[in-house]
């Protein structure tokens, strides 16, 4: 069998990805948490769960769509709904007598039904959607996104959602820190836990991706015509794509709420998909490394290493010209621009980490449709 | 016009088969037969609606009118419907006017047993020889997208892999499984196609123009390739070309459409010496 | 009953026409080049802002408004040169994404100049004053818009249909490497359509912010996309859908905000249900109905209309 490949540069990379994850548990030890490395590496996490299941869609499907927010608005929702303590839910619930939901379940329960909802809303939405072409689809899609929005802000589902009123009070990332005795941190796990379950849903879809189903999924992407002679049934592996990338974009919404500690629905707005599909793109479209990659680097970028450009700078007795708030973002932008235009594989074009490692594979041709 | 008792040896057959778009009929009234262990050939000039016959046959359009058999099962029914009904520019339009619409997907079509290959090459682009064959084996899982995912389907994912390698050696293309489907000359990747079409497990093999762009020399060595892969997989073959050494020399029976219009039929002998087919068609031939 | 409705119904109808100076700008774009201009509603946005600013500077208004029309179709000019002419063998998904990135760069360099503020719109004399119809009180952009969006589009029709620019436009739409082998100069059509889409976006820019004068840098996005929708709704391709898909879409919008107020004054409902929520919504919910049951939209069909 001329197909098995070497096994080794898929031990490496695997040695690789269990390194980061080491390192990131001694860095929380020693790192005070107050060290932008933590935010970066927690929202990173949570853009490279979201990503990844857009790129299962955009990448690996060829179904361009763009009501990624729309599914991470439900997940997020789900989360708090459903884990806010009964104690405070009089307080968050403020102008809803407390909401209707007068139960808790576990963290990771919770997470599950969000993807769960996030799935069944995709479901609902595939119907109509997913025999549209390619940008009506996208269209659509980004309408959905909207009207899942005001469906959330709407006073007659305030019990459930509390309106356009925030929810908070649900357990969040710094609740997985372990506390000793006294109440203090013994062992610190807020940025090691997301990136745990960031992991293992990446994990999920990169299986899927390599099995059958996944080779009929770039199937599609490729050629319908020929995927359908093929006896690929389109109406079915779409829907189950749009199902899948929904469920995990559901659960990077749980993830994201556990982040920002709050849940408003205003927040998700078609702003937040273009920023996603742009670290897809960034990435690389068909590539779960690229999107990995980018989504820290993006993170990086627009939380860390450019901030000083929104700063005053002084080198000697020159003051930089132009910098002030929101110069960053500009940059940023630009560079955006720039890997949009001219280098439109992105950083790994189709490639994924154990490709990077063997030599002997031949450069893939370009990079997705 | 059909016959009361289905042959049991008929593997494919068209009945009255129209197919009108807008105003322009592509086919018009065609009825043919492919008997099992057969290869029949389809010719004509260049925009006589053949492609059309088989994308009819596999569920790509909806005929406008008539019915299609596969193995006495109708597979395709279909008549004038709606504003059809005024614009039908065919023949025995209100032949099935009381029989119920069957419609189905290709991908069904291919379920049931016909594989295509198509006139202008469509492999699946960004991937490798061998998953182009893999794909084609898809469709005959046993597996869910969770036992796939988790891989609790190794044996049946093996068996395929073995499968895949199998066909590749069988079309003579195993020393490229790992090249890139795109990257592969004209002839092999034609060859892949019909590799690709032979991993679904079909009974009826549809080639469309399979040796369309091939010199002489390779266009014999297909002419064997298709006689062997018929033999060894137990196959039926329904083939559009217009190569007539290979259509002369493969077919045991050729039908001939002219706009749309089946003008002959008959055996490769009878279909040289047929007078309508060399004015219509072999007249222009070089030979 | 009328008197309730009726204030509704003319915010809706100038709202409508505002949107359709946007809407023609997508639906020309479409045509020509398949492109979804997700960057067109800030242009818009930006517009507005360079009114501010234009303004601030004390120049006389008589040069103001041409000065900024002529700069909001300058970027629109470039964004084409810049963002998609490089592109143009590309895929479309690719062009799609560049639009996406072009309104990003455009949010986040006003961002930059406003500090994230939101900023005044500057009142623009007379049509900023009030004025009484029957019941309601009124801006008088109210009522000038709708005349002016007419007054535009029939301009429009006629530059697309009389014009030698218009005819290579219709070309273009039709057929866009045929168009190139009869030797029509493809990226002059394009600047063409560029330039008339910014400079009427331009135009309800103006009309937009008048009526509602607080910019910031996502200002343009939500009309943008219902404008869009409008194109899509009349059937994309088609000026004159566009403009009665903008004029129902802007009408339904405002009757539904309003819906709580006339359902509570006819009796017909105790206490307000919080309908105003699903304004925005509604446009969508239209758009996919739109796309399922009749793709082509209004006027799709009718290629003639097609630009």
């Amino acid at each position: 069998m001329n197909q098995k490949k070497s096994k080794k540069p898929m031990i490496i990379s695997l040695c690789l990805i269990a390194a980061v994850y080491i390192g990131v548990f001694i860095a929380e030890q020693f790192i005070p948490q107050q060290s932008m490395l933590f935010i970066v590496l927690k929202k990173g996490a949570v853009y490279a769960l979201v990503a990844v299941s857009m790129n299962l869609l955009n990448g690996f499907t060829g179904i361009f769509s763009l009501g990624q927010a729309g599914f991470m608005l439900v997940g997020a929702y789900v989360y708090g709904i459903f884990t806010i303590p009964v104690a405070e839910r009089m307080n968050v619930y403020q102008y809803f007598d407390g909401g209707l939901v007068q139960f808790t379940v576990p963290v990771i329960i919770a997470m599950i039904f969000s993807g769960l909802a996030a799935a069944l809303f995709a479901f609902l939405i595939g119907l109509p959607v997913l025999r549209l072409k390619s940008d009506y689809l996208a269209i659509a899609t980004l309408g959905f996104a909207e009207i899942i929005r005001a469906i959330f802000q709407w006073n007659g589902l305030g019990r459930i959602t509390n309106s356009s009123n925030m929810l908070n009070m649900f357990p969040t990332f710094n609740d997985f820190n372990i506390l000793g005795p006294d109440g203090k941190v013994t062992v610190y796990l807020s940025t090691l836990i997301p990136f745990i379950m960031a992991g293992v849903c990446i994990l999920l879809i990169v299986l899927l991706i390599n099995s059958t189903y996944g080779r009929a999924l770039k199937a599609i992407r490729d050629d319908e015509v020929a995927a359908e002679a093929m006896g690929i049934n389109l109406a079915h592996h779409k829907r189950l794509a749009f199902c899948v990338s929904s469920f995990f974009a559901g659960v990077g919404g749980a993830m994201l709420a556990m982040y920002q500690t709050t849940v408003q629905a205003k927040s998700f707005t078609s702003a937040m998909t273009y920023e996603i599909l742009l670290i897809v793109v960034i990435g690389g479209i068909g590539s779960v490394t690229g999107s990995v990659l980018s989504s820290f680097l993006f993170v990086a970028c627009s939380e860390w290493w450019l901030r000083f450009l929104d700063e005053k700078q002084i080198i000697g007795n020159f003051e930089v010209p132009l910098l002030r708030i929101g110069f960053r973002m500009v940059v940023f932008s630009v560079i955006i621009m720039i890997v949009v235009l001219f280098f439109r594989k992105g950083i790994m074009g189709d490639k994924e980490l154990p490709d990077l490692l063997s030599r002997s594979r031949k450069a893939k041709g370009r990079a997705g449709k | 016009m059909s016959k009361v008792n289905q042959d049991s040896t008929q593997v494919l057959k068209l009945e009255n088969i129209t197919m009108q778009f807008g105003g322009v009929v592509a086919i018009n009234n065609l009825s043919l037969e492919v008997n099992k262990g057969e290869i029949v050939a389809l010719i004509g000039p260049n925009g006589a609606g053949k492609t059309t016959a088989f994308n009819c046959i596999t569920g790509v359009y909806e005929p406008t009118n008539g019915i299609v058999y596969f193995n006495g099962e109708p597979i395709v029914v279909n008549h004038p419907q709606g504003k059809m009904i005024k614009q039908y520019g065919g023949i025995n339009g209100d032949l099935y006017k009381d029989r119920k619409p069957v419609v189905h997907t290709p991908d069904r079509i291919t379920h049931l047993g016909i594989a295509r290959t198509f006139q202008n090459i469509r492999l699946f682009k960004s991937q490798t020889a061998f998953d182009n064959v893999l794909i084609g084996t898809h469709l005959r899982r046993t597996s869910n997208m969770f036992t796939a995912a988790f891989h609790l389907n190794a044996k049946e994912e093996k068996a395929n892999r073995e499968k895949t390698a199998e066909l590749l050696e069988i079309v003579g293309l195993a020393d490229v499984a790992d090249e890139l489907a795109t990257s592969l000359p004209y002839g092999k990747q034609r060859r892949l196609e019909i590799a690709r079409a032979l991993a679904t497990n079909p009974t009826l093999l549809l080639l469309d123009e399979p040796a369309a762009g091939m010199n002489p020399q390779e266009t014999d060595e297909l002419g064997e390739f298709i006689v062997d892969i018929k033999n060894r997989f137990n196959l039926t073959v329904f083939m559009i070309e217009h190569h007539m050494n290979l259509v002369m020399e493969i077919s045991d029976r050729i039908y001939v459409l002219d706009f749309g219009k089946q003008i002959a039929e008959g055996t490769p002998e009878e279909i040289q010496k047929n007078p309508v087919v060399i004015a219509a068609y072999l007249g222009v031939d070089e030979e | 009953m009328w008197d309730t409705i009726f204030p509704y119904l003319l915010s809706g109808i100038s709202v409508g026409g505002q949107y359709a100076l946007i809407a023609i700008g997508y639906t020309m774009v479409y045509g020509i080049l398949r492109l979804i201009n997700f960057a067109h509603g800030d242009v818009f946005m930006v517009s507005a802002i360079i009114m501010v600013y234009i303004m601030a500077s004390g120049l006389p208004m008589w040069i103001c408004i041409p000065l900024v029309l002529l700069i909001t179709v300058a970027i629109g000019f470039l964004i084409e040169r810049a963002a998609y002419k490089p592109l143009r063998s590309a895929p479309r998904m690719s062009v799609m994404i560049s639009a996406i990135g072009v309104s990003y760069t455009l949010q986040n360099l006003v961002l930059y100049i406003t500090g994230g503020l939101n900023k005044q719109y500057p009142t623009i004399p007379w049509i900023s004053d009030t004025m009484q119809i029957g019941a309601a009180k009124t801006k008088i952009v109210t009522v000038v818009t709708p005349f002016l969006v007419i007054l535009l589009v029939v301009a429009l029709v006629l530059l697309i249909n009389r014009t030698k620019i218009g005819m290579a436009m219709r070309a273009v739409s039709k057929d866009f490497e045929t168009s190139q082998l009869m030797g029509i100069k493809i990226n002059n059509v394009i600047s063409a359509t560029f330039i008339i889409g910014s400079f009427l976006a331009g135009v309800g820019s103006i009309l937009f912010f008048t009526n509602y004068p607080t910019v910031i840098q996502t200002s343009g996005a939500m009309p943008g996309l219902k404008a869009f929708v409008a194109a899509v709704f009349g059937g994309i391709g088609s000026i004159p859908g566009a403009v009665i898909g903008a004029f129902i879409i802007g009408i339904m919008e405002n009757i539904i905000k309003g819906l709580d107020v006339i359902l509570f004054k006819l009796g017909v409902i105790q206490a307000p249900l919080g309908l105003a929520t699903f304004s925005d919504a509604f446009t969508f919910a239209l758009l996919i109905v739109i796309l399922v049951v009749k793709p082509s939209g209004l006027f799709g069909e009718k290629v003639t209309d097609k630009v």
